[in-house]
């Protein structure tokens, strides 16, 4: 019953606050809004106190042969959890915005906005059928699009809302027909009905590039595909940078805390199905392996202050999806808990900075914002420890357990991860600390009208960063035991399955050296940044000069986005013309065209005459009966 | 004969006739009478809609067969009869066809010559669309099939755009080329069967060889009606001439003809056939979807990249129908009428602005969602609903196709829900070019939100939307007795040893 209404109280503000205000009045909307988020927040916590009880039908869905996915909560434990973190973040996203969006044209909008978010995400994160669950992760893709295209006037907005949806909904086929394939192989699409099955058609094949291949493999690896799209893994990941064309508090609910991390909540739900596809984990460690340190090359040299947030969003999925693939599921749910609340806090502080300098997001434009805007900068410090894995803040449990769980599976992939991740370890303290240290330290590089109006934000949006810091600072020592610890097979029960091989039972035996591993990459990482931007800040130039091809690379993003241009956007739209142009102007209609033509004239001299049309009708409907009858008298 | 006790079918068909007639016949001076024959035409309508609505209460979902049934003599030498009747596969095309005359009688306030004659003719097109589908003798069916060309080509020739002769003209030979060979396959098969009752005609064998030449007979009839690839050129043509009432009705509904036809005839008399085209017919609506996506990328005007939209979507409709599976038949069908109300949408909201004197060329338009919000919410919600998101009608009907063909091949799902992606970027593109992007017009910045009559014609369809999204077991419920029982008697056709097995096991 909680969930229920933790589920549908966004709906109805988001209703209240998208169709009411005029009647209700643009104040009295946007509260709405926010009261019934405190509603769902509320009811949150208390059905995570209820505790975990079998799934609630609301009402059918389809009904079409065995396909019977209702709408139903689940209320299981990651569920629970799920929906706790999503509510309690949403409503914290909800009370900045109002700070946030004062000066906007349709501030109702946007809280209309960011409550359907939060509905489809919800719906999408207690879903008790694969379908329930495609229709939320559609939902939050669509809110997702309208707010990226939020301030639609801007050219850069417009492109990267169809973007992202775009490069989304390639994912999201390859989704669908995993659901497809699911529901022709097992006949459900419920969950429970799924899982129990796994086991059973683990050694089942099926034809495809005309070999048998395992089921599951295929279903899991669709299944990923659709992860990677919502999850902004690499060769999916172009859109998220774009993203953060949205209004920031977006950028924190959003494309970091919730929707993005979507994807690992995907695989971690669909966990006995995927621990009986050993070589779709493995390409699951491969993947968020890979976007772990890719993505952090990138972030390295970015100067956009919420692109930089951005690209660290996308190594840190990788590191949960790392943990996924592994089977080391609770450690992926741990981590992203901890993200969610680190991440969120960093946008939010991004989003405070932002406002005290008057829209201006170029690092390279700040500098000495510490002293003028304390309460964010000690936000953003603890956000920051947060990210780089400092102990003890969150960030520190959950990226350690990951990198052991790599090391404890034995594995040559799962070796690489390790690799993987403690270099972009390093690098993810490297560029958190030169983002802190070009924001909030040294000499101000601001136009002189935009730092005679630095200020510090309203209190309506330094209390969320409160809230958050405080989590971004304890989850981790908080939550430890029961996500990861000693108590975490009771704590998940049987929401996540954990395989008898999963290396998340060998934690413990890692060697001293391999364990601290990570935080000495990291320690690392800060002097560097240190060295380059406190004690000799002409170094990062000088380097950047001497190494221009890596340092263009990297601030080009390996150059995916002029390589898919290259490859995919200019040749369909060239393909596009060419099919009009050509295929059916030319081709196709060639041949009726000619006859066509003659008629036309004939019609155009008839239709002259004031019903010629009707009289060219009557004709050929004449010569049809003529033949109709003719017909009939032939064949008797 | 039947639960009523009276001809209720036909009173729903000939009603709009009547209608029509008054409407031709009024007099008074042009004004005035245009208002009178508006004001008839709608009270006309709305009470056939009513009509409609009850049928559909008194509807029993349960039953495969024909219900309403209607018979009475009529070629008696030749053994026709006049034979009406509904069942789940044509009641909610009936109620389309109810539904949207009403909104296409809203919509058509751009008309100012010859006004009672226009309504006349979308009365006549009522009229003859629903005794289309309510026909139960296929030479009635025949000629209803015929008859619906008339005022459709009417309307395209006399009230539509600059290119109007030509896009008529192209209509009507192509449609009526196609539905030449049907008139062929008629005759065999009244002469093979000994009537023309649908029923009968269904449950008689055909021989491999006949099925093969009448298939390609039904192709050519249905394949130029459903605008299958590469019969689909009149389409654009058509669509993009005719009036904007026109454009709903003919997108709306006759497109559902071709659509239906394979349905009632071609899938359950030749089932061989069926059986052996179906890799063509996979092969065409991949191709249509796919080919005809791009097309629409490429075009510059709104009226054309929706007409294009929908000839992409009958070809998820086409493979849904010949995957032979519960689940792929009751998506297509799921999908025409998602399809009927999504484009009639997509199409109305084109009329808004031109009613409002703007070309739609998308270099003309831009940033209507600043001054025109609730235009903006429905253009947005009915081409969100064409792309297939989950939530909207337009998602099950796609949906259950991608699951139905998953059932008989891998790539024929993966393709044919390509769409998925590619309508959501010319929808998208669309959108930026209406209601986002700038635009050098200095007019559109002055156009005023929906008026009362837009709302009308809008709501209703935006409602149908999402009750079809969140809720569709209410129009799936009826499908799946009909569906059922032609899945069955398919796989019994192509396995008569399987349908003796079944037998012999009761």
């Amino acid at each position: 019953m909680y969930s229920l209404i933790a589920v549908f109280a966004p709906l109805i503000g988001s209703i209240l606050a998208g169709v009411a205000r005029p009647w209700l009045g643009r104040q009295l909307s946007i509260a709405a809004s926010i009261v019934f988020m405190v509603v769902s927040a509320a009811a949150a916590i208390a059905a995570y106190r209820v505790g975990v009880m079998p799934p609630l039908a609301i009402a059918h869905w389809i009904q079409v042969g065995q396909l019977t996915p209702g709408w139903t909560l689940r209320q299981d434990q990651l569920s629970l959890v799920m929906v706790v973190m999503v509510s309690v973040i949403s409503l914290l996203i909800h009370i900045y915005s109002v700070g946030y969006m004062a000066h906007d044209k349709t501030p109702q909008r946007f809280m209309s906005y960011i409550s359907l978010f939060t509905f489809a995400m919800l719906m999408l994160v207690t879903a008790n059928n694969l379908v329930q669950l495609f229709f939320g992760w559609e939902g939050v893709g669509l809110v997702s699009y309208l707010l990226i295209n939020y301030w639609y006037d801007r050219p850069s907005a417009n492109a990267a809302a169809i973007k992202a949806f775009i490069v989304n909904r390639v994912g999201d086929l390859a989704f669908a027909v995993g659901i497809a394939l699911t529901y022709f192989i097992f006949g459900t699409v419920n969950l429970d009905g799924i899982f129990a099955a796994a086991a059973s058609h683990a050694g089942q094949d099926f034809m495809l590039f005309g070999a048998p291949l395992p089921v599951l493999e295929i279903i899991s690896f669709l299944l990923f595909l659709g992860a990677m799209g919502k999850s902004a893994q690499l060769f999916f990941h172009t859109w998220l940078p774009d993203a953060m064309e949205g209004p920031t508090p977006i950028s924190a609910l959003i494309h970091a805390a919730t929707m993005v991390a979507a994807g690992v909540f995907m695989v971690v739900r669909m966990s006995p199905l995927i621990n009986q596809a050993p070589v779709a984990m493995g390409f699951i460690v491969f993947i968020g392996a890979s976007t772990a340190f890719f993505a952090a090359t990138i972030g390295c040299v970015q100067n956009d202050i919420k692109r930089i947030i951005a690209y660290s969003t996308c190594s840190q999925l990788g590191y949960m999806f790392l943990a996924a693939g592994l089977g080391a599921y609770p450690a992926a749910m741990f981590h992203l808990i901890n993200h969610a609340m680190f991440k969120a806090l960093l946008f939010l502080a991004a989003g405070s900075v932002i406002h005290a300098v008057a829209g201006e997001q170029d690092v390279r434009l700040m500098g000495g914002l510490g002293s003028r805007l304390p309460v964010t900068c000690a936000m953003m410090l603890i956000g920051s420890l947060a990210l780089m894995a400092i102990p003890p803040f969150s960030g520190y449990y959950s990226k350690d357990a990951i990198l052991d769980a790599a090391l404890a599976a034995h594995t040559p992939i799962a070796h690489y991860g390790w690799v993987c991740g403690v270099l972009a370890a390093g690098l993810t303290a490297f560029y958190t600390s030169r983002l802190f240290f070009l924001v909030f330290t040294g000499r101000s590089r601001m136009p002189r009208h935009v730092e005679e109006n630095v200020h510090e934000s309203p209190a309506v949006m330094l209390l969320p960063l409160i809230v958050l810091a405080v989590g971004a600072f304890g989850s981790g020592m908080a939550l430890a035991p029961d996500f990861i610890g000693g108590r975490s097979l009771v704590f998940w029960g049987n929401s996540i399955q954990v395989a008898a091989h999963s290396p998340m039972y060998h934690l413990g035996g890692i060697p001293g050296w391999a364990s601290s591993a990570p935080l000495a990459m990291a320690l690392l990482g800060l002097l560097v940044a240190v060295l380059f931007y406190l004690v000799i800040p002409a170094l990062p130039g000088r380097l950047a000069q001497a190494c221009a091809p890596v340092y263009r690379f990297l601030l080009n993003k390996w150059y995916f986005d002029e390589l898919y241009d290259a490859l995919l956007v200019r040749p369909t739209l060239r393909l596009a013309r060419f099919a009009w142009r050509f295929g059916d102007e030319q081709v196709i209609d060639g041949v009726p065209n000619g006859l066509a033509a003659l008629t036309a004239d004939a019609s155009a001299q008839t239709v002259k005459l004031q019903n010629g049309s009707i009289a060219l009708y009557a004709f050929v409907m004449l010569i049809g009966l003529l033949v109709f009858v003719s017909l009939f008298i032939w064949v008797r | 004969m039947n639960q009523l006790g009276f001809p209720i079918l036909s009173l729903i068909t000939y009603l709009p006739l009547l209608g029509a007639f008054i409407v031709a016949t009024l007099g008074g001076d042009d004004a005035r009478a245009a208002a009178k024959a508006r004001g008839i035409a709608l009270i006309t309508s709305l009470a056939v809609l009513l009509l409609g609505i009850f049928v559909w209460a008194r509807f029993q979902p349960g039953f495969a067969g024909y219900q309403f049934v209607e018979a009475a003599p009529w070629l008696a030498g030749i053994n026709v009869e006049y034979r009406m009747g509904v069942d789940g596969i044509s009641l909610f095309l009936i109620m389309l066809t109810l539904g949207l005359t009403p909104i296409a009688i809203l919509a058509s306030h751009g008309i100012k010559t010859r006004v009672r004659s226009f309504f006349a003719a979308l009365l006549l097109l009522e009229t003859m669309t629903i005794g289309m589908f309510a026909a139960t003798d296929f030479i009635l069916f025949y000629v209803f099939f015929e008859a619906v060309l008339l005022p459709m080509y009417l309307i395209i020739g006399v009230w539509g755009g600059p290119r109007r002769i030509y896009a008529a003209v192209k209509f009507f030979v192509f449609t009526l080329a196609g539905s030449l060979f049907m008139i062929l396959a008629v005759v065999w098969l009244w002469r093979h069967v000994g009537t023309t009752d649908i029923a009968v005609m269904t449950h008689t064998p055909i021989g491999r060889s006949a099925q093969m030449w009448l298939f390609l007979a039904f192709l050519a009839a249905f394949g130029v009606k459903a605008a299958v690839w590469p019969l689909h050129t009149w389409l654009p043509d058509a669509y993009g001439e005719a009036p904007v009432p026109g454009t709903v009705m003919l997108a709306a509904v006759l497109s559902k003809m071709g659509a239906y036809g394979f349905l009632r005839f071609a899938l359950p008399m030749l089932p061989l056939a069926s059986a052996a085209a179906a890799p063509l017919m996979f092969a065409l609506g991949v191709v249509a979807v796919i080919y005809i996506s791009y097309v629409a990328l490429a075009q510059t005007d709104m009226k054309r990249l929706i007409a294009y939209s929908s000839a992409a979507h009958m070809g998820v409709i086409i493979i849904g129908l010949f995957t032979f599976t519960v689940e792929g038949i009751e998506g297509a069908l799921f999908q025409m009428l998602s399809h009927g109300i999504v484009i009639a949408g997509l199409f109305l909201c084109g009329g808004v602005l031109t009613a409002r004197g703007e070309a739609l060329t998308l270099k003309n338009l831009g940033g209507l969602a600043a001054n025109m919000p609730v235009f903006a919410a429905a253009l947005m919600l009915f081409s969100l609903a064409n792309m297939g998101l989950p939530g909207t009608s337009g998602f099950i009907g796609e949906f259950l196709v991608i699951i139905g063909a998953m059932k008989v091949n891998f790539w024929v799902s993966l393709l044919g829900g390509a769409g998925m992606v590619l309508g959501a970027a010319y929808m998208l593109v669309m959108l930026r070019a209406v209601l986002f992007e700038k635009s050098a017009n200095p007019r559109l910045a002055k156009l005023k939100d929906l008026n009362a009559r837009e709302y009308a014609m809008l709501l209703p369809l935006a409602a149908l939307v999402m009750w079809l999204g969140i809720y569709p077991s209410s129009f799936t419920h009826a499908f799946d007795a009909p569906v059922a029982a032609l899945v069955q008697a398919h796989i019994a056709a192509l396995n008569p040893h399987m349908a003796l097995a079944m037998v012999t096991a009761k």
